[in-house]
């Protein structure tokens, strides 16, 4: 397949999808009302409207805007640290954001109060601190060291302590207050309105701006940092950008949708199957469509049981992710970044 | 350009590597910088590419006092390149990184030094190949073709025949030898391989005992024992560039003929232990003598041993008639 065939081709799934993605849900709502929407025709059921509109709508959105965040994030710590099993949140980000928001939802078992409940905001704005802590962290870290894999065993240290601290949260706290820190930890796609999805959506624009700009030393990376240095990159400052674009992307789905698992790990993996380059200027957009598709599609899965029931995204995201990443190794016999 | 150092002293923080060092690396010369593994050879190339920073010192390059120089120095390092989907092509590319704006342009000027590069190291059969398919030896004409690509006037390289075979040895060292002469391109090559460097080098560091560097043109060095004291070879003789046998049978023959036929001879007779005479007034005083001589473009061997007298093929033959 040509390689503008196979972009439309992905194009052309992304938008198929999305249709797809619109017309599941609770509320039967045939097709062809959907399409009459979409063409801005009134409908026969003004409710059908608002549901698609406000809830379906939304929903597909968030897919497509955190499954991009994701891979995108996921792809420039894979590149950065030169390891396939890198994602975006090996920097102990998502770890950072539990440890918030847990601390919200459960504190009360230590008789100590932060916020005093968790709405959506309470706990978006504690996750994003939670993160911008942990990004502090590792920035301070990273200025201190000169390699990478030392950096990344830091990140993943300070994931395994934050859990321990939300561990020792669950043991003491209550039933329910467990059960609505787990909801969280599920990852949830809906229930974003549209002035959230704009900040989402700013925050994506953000991340692709920083790392556009660094996919010259995004490349140089692949050869490691003597190479990149020797090729002109000024690595302690290309490392910061692609940290930090990498912090926001995450930081914000994390903020907004939970630890979303395995998208950012798996997308990057599955795109150079079908792209083949190494090379970021291609591999970028090509993960933003990649991880919006696949998104899109395990938000489609989680539905699947019919009758009101949701899967937790999480549930599929890990359920398609694990046996894919398993499938791309034993087809190559080997995996490189 | 050339590239000059200053009392320059490398290392870590608790280990100095080289101390006092005085080089200079100059356009048109092939230098082979020798010593033992784990002696600092690659510390050193780092440090003079700018990748390292000098404990003490200066590393100088005329006209430029940046610590990077991505446009006068490439390197080619022992780090192993991997990446899913790098083509042969796209890995040559990056050695016009230098000369790009952050969204990677390639200018008709870049293309050209990429065929160019390609040209010169031979890769147009595998310019489309994914590197994770490369031999070691393409892998590395790869890189070197990058630094090339690169089009500096220095290039260094850390080892690039290490693991190689020796066509693959002979033909980078070769390639090397005529972009120095060539391209009038200054280029040092690390390496602890003695036979390659002695042939090809035009100039030696050899990096002696007391964190000091030797320098000279490689005979020089080779008779004035600089490499024997550094290398501590154990049974090389270097002067003959050959394996000393150890002499076990204790029994002396008298070997004559003429070229290559001859030498082989010798060789395998050496190998097998025993001693090798070639000039006599008397060849009756040896118990057995062996005349190679070659008939109608085939070699045969003459042995007489003891009075009695065999005509045979090869050497293998002769050494089981002995």
């Amino acid at each position: 397949m040509g390689t503008t065939l196979k972009w439309f081709f992905l194009i052309f799934i992304l938008v198929l999808l999305f249709l797809i993605n619109l017309s599941f849900g609770s509320v039967d709502i045939p097709l062809i009302a959907i399409f009459r929407m979409l063409l801005l025709q009134e409908a026969e059921n003004p409710i059908w409207t608002s549901i698609l509109m406000d809830f379906r709508m939304t929903k597909a959105f968030t897919c497509v805007l955190a499954g991009s965040d994701l891979s995108l994030g996921g792809l420039q710590m894979q590149t950065l640290f030169r390891n396939p099993l890198a994602g975006p949140d090996v920097l102990g980000l998502t770890s950072g954001a539990s440890l918030a928001v847990s601390l919200i939802l459960m504190s009360n078992a230590v008789s100590f109060t932060f916020f005093s409940t968790g709405t959506p905001w309470a706990i978006a704005i504690a996750a994003s601190l939670g993160c911008v802590s942990v990004f502090i962290i590792m920035l301070a870290f990273s200025s201190k060291l000169q390699d990478n894999v030392s950096l990344l065993i830091i990140g993943l240290m300070v994931g395994a302590g934050t859990s321990a601290i939300v561990s020792v949260l669950q043991y003491l706290s209550r039933a329910e207050e467990m059960q609505t820190y787990m909801l969280w930890t599920f990852g949830s796609l809906g229930g974003l309105n549209w002035n959230e999805l704009l900040v989402l959506t700013s925050i994506l624009f953000i991340g692709i701006i920083i790392a556009s700009a660094s996919i010259k030393s995004l490349n140089t990376w692949l050869l490691g940092d003597l190479y990149a240095r020797s090729l002109g990159i000024d690595i302690n400052r290309s490392r910061f950008f692609i940290i930090l674009s990498a912090s926001v992307l995450t930081g914000g789905v994390t903020a907004f949708c939970g630890p979303i698992a395995f998208v950012g790990l798996a997308v990057p993996h599955l795109v150079k199957l079908v792209i083949n380059t190494s090379n970021h200027k291609v591999l970028i957009p090509a993960v933003l469509l990649g991880g919006a598709i696949l998104l899109l599609l395990c938000d489609i899965l989680t539905q699947l049981p019919g009758n009101n029931s949701v899967l937790p995204i999480n549930a599929i995201t890990a359920m398609i992710g694990a046996p894919v990443v398993i499938w791309v190794i034993l087809k190559n016999k080997r995996i490189d970044v | 350009m050339s590239l000059y150092t200053k009392a320059l002293s490398i290392g870590y923080n608790n280990q100095v590597l080289f101390e006092n060092i005085n080089l200079s690396l100059n356009k048109g010369q092939l230098v082979c910088f020798m010593g033992p593994n784990g002696i600092g050879k690659s510390s050193l190339i780092r440090t003079l590419a700018g990748l390292q920073k000098p404990l003490a010192g200066e590393v100088n390059l005329s006209g430029n006092d940046s610590s990077f120089h991505p446009k006068e120095i490439a390197v080619v390092l022992t780090n192993k390149v991997t990446a899913a989907n790098m083509t042969v092509y796209e890995l040559v590319t990056f050695g016009r990184y230098p000369y790009t704006n952050w969204n990677i342009k390639l200018s008709s000027h870049d293309l050209k030094a990429v065929e160019g590069a390609i040209e010169k190291v031979r890769l147009y059969d595998i310019t489309d190949k994914r590197i994770a398919e490369l031999s070691d030896g393409q892998l590395q004409m790869t890189m070197i073709a990058r630094a090339i690509a690169q089009d500096t006037p220095i290039i260094m390289l850390d080892e690039p025949t290490a693991h190689l075979d020796l066509n693959n040895r002979v033909e980078i060292m070769r390639l090397l030898r005529s972009l120095s002469h060539e391209m009038n391109k200054a280029i040092l090559v690390a390496t602890h391989e003695l036979d390659l460097a002695l042939q090809t080098a035009d100039l030696i560091w050899l990096a002696g005992k007391n964190k000091n560097i030797l320098k000279g043109i490689p005979e020089d060095l080779v008779l004035n024992g600089s490499f024997d004291e550094i290398f501590q070879f154990k049974g090389f003789d270097l002067k003959t560039g050959k394996i000393q046998h150890q002499l076990f049978r204790e029994q002396t023959i008298f070997l004559t003929g003429t070229g290559h036929e001859f030498l082989w001879t010798k060789n395998a007779l050496e190998r097998t232990g025993f001693k090798i005479i070639s000039h006599a007034e008397d060849a009756s005083t040896y118990g057995i003598s062996v005349y190679v001589i070659v008939e109608e473009s085939k070699p045969h061997w003459i042995l007489n041993k003891y009075n009695q007298q065999y005509k045979l093929s090869s050497i293998e033959a002769l050494i089981q008639q002995l």
